[in-house]
């Protein structure tokens, strides 16, 4: 599914915690424009738990979320 | 711009909020602000607008630190009295911030100098002390169209609101001329208890933070007044006043003029 997805941005927020994932996702989201991708990758745990859902409080859209083969997930948004 | 990691660690906790983000954030770094007193009130403002990361940062004041600020004046430590204000109160901010620009303007606020000291300023902080001054304030920043945040506080009692010229009542719309200079007590007759100068302004702080970034409802057309002993806090309504006579249909005061009992003929 993701695959017919096309990512404008993306960035590896493997290794980063809470909260700075969230501002390194907001900031790549305020260089984008209204319905462009972005791809984060995300740490399992607290990351994948807090990020994504915070992302939709802002009034972004979670295209799909897939974990790794090396447990970190790849987190698809559509900036409102 | 590419932010530096730096920036976006320090400034997290703003860009972390939805209404402020990276957008807020870089609004904030562009920003000018003046304010007018590096005492009580310009204290904690001065504080927290070079901790959120207002990009440039202008304080006046004439005076030196003396013992008998510290009990309010939280900027400035046991080391600087002696010290110009301004002096002081800059290096406590670049201490907190090093990447900031800070002005300083060691002087007297008078009709003769004002237009020139808040020219090019987004927003202007009244943090003096005493009634011509503050009117003197409101006419300039009227003139100039410059929004500013009125303060005062005396013994237990602090009063606030944010005046946006052309937009929002003016402190003239509200109280139109200065009290006589004999029904006033200043603080220094009077006393004030050090912590309502933190409560004060740190609510005006506020008000710059939020003019800034354009988050939330300003304190325009409010008289905004609380009471510390018993701890409330009173809201008044204020319209602008046809008849006022600097932001109302014909306005009187076309010019600035130093009030008879300015602070510039007291203390020269």
């Amino acid at each position: 599914m993701n695959t017919l997805v096309v990512v404008d941005a993306s960035r590896n927020l493997r290794g980063v915690s809470c909260p700075m994932n969230l501002v390194y996702t907001k900031v790549e989201l305020s260089k984008l424009r209204s319905g462009q991708v972005l791809e984060v990758i995300l740490d399992n745990g607290a990351p994948i738990n807090n990020v994504p859902g915070s992302v939709l409080k802002e009034g972004h859209t979670i295209i799909s979320q897939e974990q790794l083969a090396d447990s970190a997930w790849t987190v698809m948004i559509r900036k409102k | 711009m590419e932010l530096s990691d730096s920036y976006l660690e320090r400034y997290s906790r703003h860009i972390l909020l939805h209404d402020v983000g990276v957008e807020g954030q870089e609004k904030l770094s562009a920003a000018k602000v003046l304010i007018l007193g590096a005492g009580g009130l310009g204290a904690p403002v001065a504080l927290y607008l070079a901790a959120a990361g207002v990009g440039t940062i202008g304080i006046l004041d004439h005076d030196l630190v003396e013992l008998s600020n510290l009990q309010r004046q939280v900027v400035h430590f046991t080391r600087d009295i002696g010290a110009p204000k301004v002096d002081s109160a800059r290096q406590k901010m670049l201490a907190i911030n090093p990447e900031l620009i800070v002005k300083t303007y060691q002087d007297y606020l008078c009709a003769a100098n004002i237009r020139e000291v808040i020219d090019g300023y987004d927003f202007v902080v009244d943090g003096v002390d005493n009634f011509p001054t503050k009117f003197l304030i409101n006419d300039a920043c009227v003139m100039a169209g410059i929004p500013f945040s009125h303060g005062g506080i005396l013994r237990f009692d602090g009063q606030t609101m944010t005046v946006v010229p052309g937009r929002s009542a003016c402190y003239r719309c509200v109280f139109r001329t200065p009290p006589p200079s004999d029904a006033v007590p200043t603080c220094s007759q009077a006393g004030v208890l050090g912590a309502i100068a933190g409560m004060l302004g740190t609510i005006q702080a506020t008000e710059v933070l939020k003019y800034i970034t354009g988050v939330g409802d300003l304190l325009t057309d409010t008289l905004l007044s609380f009471n510390a002993k018993a701890m409330t806090f009173r809201r008044v309504a204020i319209k602008r006043q046809p008849a006022c006579p600097v932001c109302g249909e014909r306005p009187t005061i076309t010019k600035l003029v130093d009030a008879e009992q300015s602070v510039c003929d007291l203390k020269r």
